[in-house]
């Protein structure tokens, strides 16, 4: 327990130094807004605003990030219950009783609500990623290349067994992503490949963040202006002492739902394919079944905002533990976190807590502080966001178009990469319309370079012989799971067609995201 | 073009890119093994792409045979409405990349956000003219003063000269 309270405390107090602090309620701030807005989430935020963290140290960046992260969890439900449009995937279940009491003119307590239950979700979950967070990196410090290549193996067979997604499309958005790391240089031998066209550009790769903001950033707006073409109905909200004195009285109700939906959405949150989205819309399920009157939920039951604002927050927590632990990160979101981290020169996984302890305690500190600066934040400026919500959309997409451009132009600073955005975006934009995940690929493209860095290690010292990945006890045991992740969906496909016949209706997860 | 003809047209495409890369990764890089130096540098992303055509082929399997929603759908992939507005943003920003590699990116910039917030926004003077030149400023500011990450300037370069020597 000491081995934790004491770096905890040091973390804290690093958090609380101006240039992190300054930074972390910047975050806060811009993440609220970011995640308020229709089409916009903590993903979109984060790959958008991570080139502009390089004016500041990577502490500092890491705090700014996760700050983002953080508000953006609790902005998703402004606009899910003034609206009645999610702000964010994340805050899709927030929508189906955050809308009602919208509607009956309870604007207010469904705010209030979605504030407090996240932080409930944001406090458990911090509490148990410091908890769980320095054992299980000193166990991933046991693992070889061959465990660290079965353990991404691992995450993207959670993507097949558990997106929900299409499995032929999912496959082809991994291998994309992966394939997309090998341009340039290979690290090992030193030549070029894949160089289309023979274009110099791509002497240098493509950077993961020509992806990332492709996809989130010009992607998702142009998305994002195909939905919003019609017109937005906000809800009138009355907030002040009045309400939050008698929101006070009314905490009780869902204190013990949105706890346990914190704890499914943490657990949830760490696996790679399932994260908020998913997390929310299982609390939101869970609520209800385990309610006295279920047919209350979808008409403005308070649980039903509570639950799935207390899994989100808990689940973004939660897939930050595997990014800081193991190197492998439990969302898209994290994702770029990730990337963000290996230009800093930082190495994810387990080598961190021992290499640099004050960069992750940092981290660690901020979430504490991030959460109840979020929740305060959040409380205090209901009114602003709901103004902000009336902006008009063509307002917002240019500039966050020109914040796209030029953050993909600031680190490597080559055209090159902007016109590789833009074909990135219109391509994932197109897909995504078909129905191909997009995440996996962020994800994949992250990863990829330590997936065939660990693939080649291994197989050179096993003298290329595969069973290095079966024959070793963890290596085996990751490389099995993973294999009854891809079987996955084929059993319970043909499970479900043998026992309902022709009336069965498929379940489809949402692309996951957060 | 309907939904159906989409996937169709991706699968395919996606296909054709896949063995399009998997002869790239054969071109000068051994793909098999390398006696001392373990797989060669081609071995990843050949069998990536194989794949990628694995995965590919049967999205276009499965359309063929009506497995995935889109292949039995015959709406409109892309309606008239999401053409205009889906179509004009990615004309403007072609242009502001293209644009920004002759006439720097600050002109750019400005002819980009008059369009955008006057022509096809239709806000007002005010809204318009006062954000077109505030951005472009503020992005001045940020990445050129705070990070010194020179943004192109094209054949506007000289231009620049004098604010340079005011603020190094």
């Amino acid at each position: 327990m000491e081995s934790i309270l004491i770096p905890l405390m040091g973390g804290l107090a690093d958090a609380l130094q101006p240039v992190n602090l300054t930074m972390l309620i910047i975050g806060c701030l811009i993440g609220l807004f970011v995640g308020a807005m229709p089409g916009l989430g903590s993903v979109n935020g984060v790959a958008i605003l991570l080139p502009v963290t390089f004016l500041v140290p990577p502490d500092a960046a890491i705090i700014f990030l996760a700050a983002v992260y953080y508000g953006a969890m609790y902005g998703g439900a402004v606009s899910s219950i003034t609206l009645g449009i999610p702000g964010s995937s994340t805050a899709v279940a927030t929508v189906f009783d955050g809308r009602p009491m919208a509607q009956a003119g309870r604007a207010d307590q469904a705010l209030l609500t979605a504030a407090i239950a996240s932080f409930i979700g944001g406090t458990i979950s911090v509490v148990l990623f410091t908890l769980f967070a320095p054992p299980l990196a000193a166990f991933a410090l046991k693992f070889g290349p061959a465990e660290e290549f079965a353990l991404m193996m691992l995450a993207f067979a959670t993507f097949v067994g558990l997106g929900g997604d299409d499995i032929a499309k999912t496959i082809t958005s991994i291998v994309v992503g992966l394939v997309l790391a090998t341009v340039g240089l290979d690290i090992i031998s030193g030549k070029p490949r894949l160089i289309f066209f023979d274009l110099p550009g791509f002497f240098h790769g493509v950077n993961f963040l020509v992806l990332a903001i492709g996809i989130y950033g010009i992607g998702e707006m142009l998305w994002t202006l195909e939905q919003t073409k019609g017109d937005v109905q906000v809800h009138r909200v009355r907030a002040g002492w009045q309400s939050i004195r008698e929101h006070l009285g009314r905490i009780k109700e869902y204190l013990v739902p949105a706890s346990l939906s914190s704890l499914l959405g943490y657990f949830v949150g760490i696996l790679p394919a399932a994260g908020a989205t998913p997390g929310s819309l299982m609390a939101y399920g869970m609520t209800k079944a385990l309610s006295k009157d279920p047919d209350s939920f979808g008409k403005g039951n308070i649980r039903g905002v509570a639950a799935p604002e207390a899994a989100n927050n808990a689940a973004s927590t939660g897939s930050m533990l595997p990014m800081i632990t193991l190197g492998i990160p439990g969302s898209p979101t994290t994702a770029i976190l990730l990337g963000g981290m290996i230009i800093w020169g930082l190495r994810p996984g387990p080598l961190l807590f021992t290499e640099h302890p004050d960069f992750v305690w940092g981290l660690v500190g901020s979430l504490y502080f991030a959460n109840l600066a979020s929740v305060l934040f959040n409380i205090a400026l209901i009114p602003v966001f709901v103004r902000v919500l009336t902006l008009k959309f063509t307002i917002l997409a240019p500039v966050i178009f020109v914040l796209c451009i030029v953050g993909g132009y600031a680190p490597t600073q080559t055209l090159h990469d902007i016109w590789l955005m833009l074909l990135f975006g219109v391509a994932g934009y197109l897909l995504r319309k078909l129905d191909y995940p997009v995440a996996p690929a962020v994800l994949a493209i992250v990863l990829g370079p330590l997936a065939e860095q660990s693939l080649r290690q291994s197989l050179l010292s096993s003298q290329g012989d595969p069973f290095i990945f079966f024959g070793r006890p963890l290596s085996g045991t990751f490389m099995a799971v993973a294999a009854l992740l891809f079987v996955y969906p084929f059993v319970a496909r043909w499970w479900r067609t043998r026992r309902a016949g022709n009336g069965a209706v498929p379940a489809h997860g949402g692309e996951s995201q957060g | 073009m309907t939904v159906r003809t989409a996937e169709f047209t991706a699968a395919i495409l996606l296909s054709l890119a896949a063995l399009g890369l998997m002869w790239k990764s054969t071109d000068g890089l051994s793909i098999g093994w390398v006696s001392g130096a373990g797989p060669g540098s081609g071995f990843w992303p050949f069998w990536l792409s194989f794949v990628m055509l694995l995965s590919s082929l049967a999205t276009l399997a499965r359309c063929f045979f009506g497995a995935t929603p889109q292949s039995r759908s015959t709406e409109q992939f892309m309606d008239r409405e999401t053409v205009q507005i889906v179509g004009t943003t990615v004309a403007a920003l072609f242009f502001l990349i293209l644009g920004s590699s002759y006439f720097g990116l600050y002109v750019s910039l400005i002819a980009f956000l008059f369009f955008y917030l006057r022509i096809l926004g239709g806000h007002s003077w005010g809204v318009s003219v006062g954000l077109t030149l505030f951005i472009p400023i503020f992005v001045f500011f940020f990445f050129e003063y705070l990070m010194t990450i020179p943004l192109p300037k094209g054949i506007t370069q000289p231009l620049f000269y004098p604010i340079y020597q005011l603020i190094y």
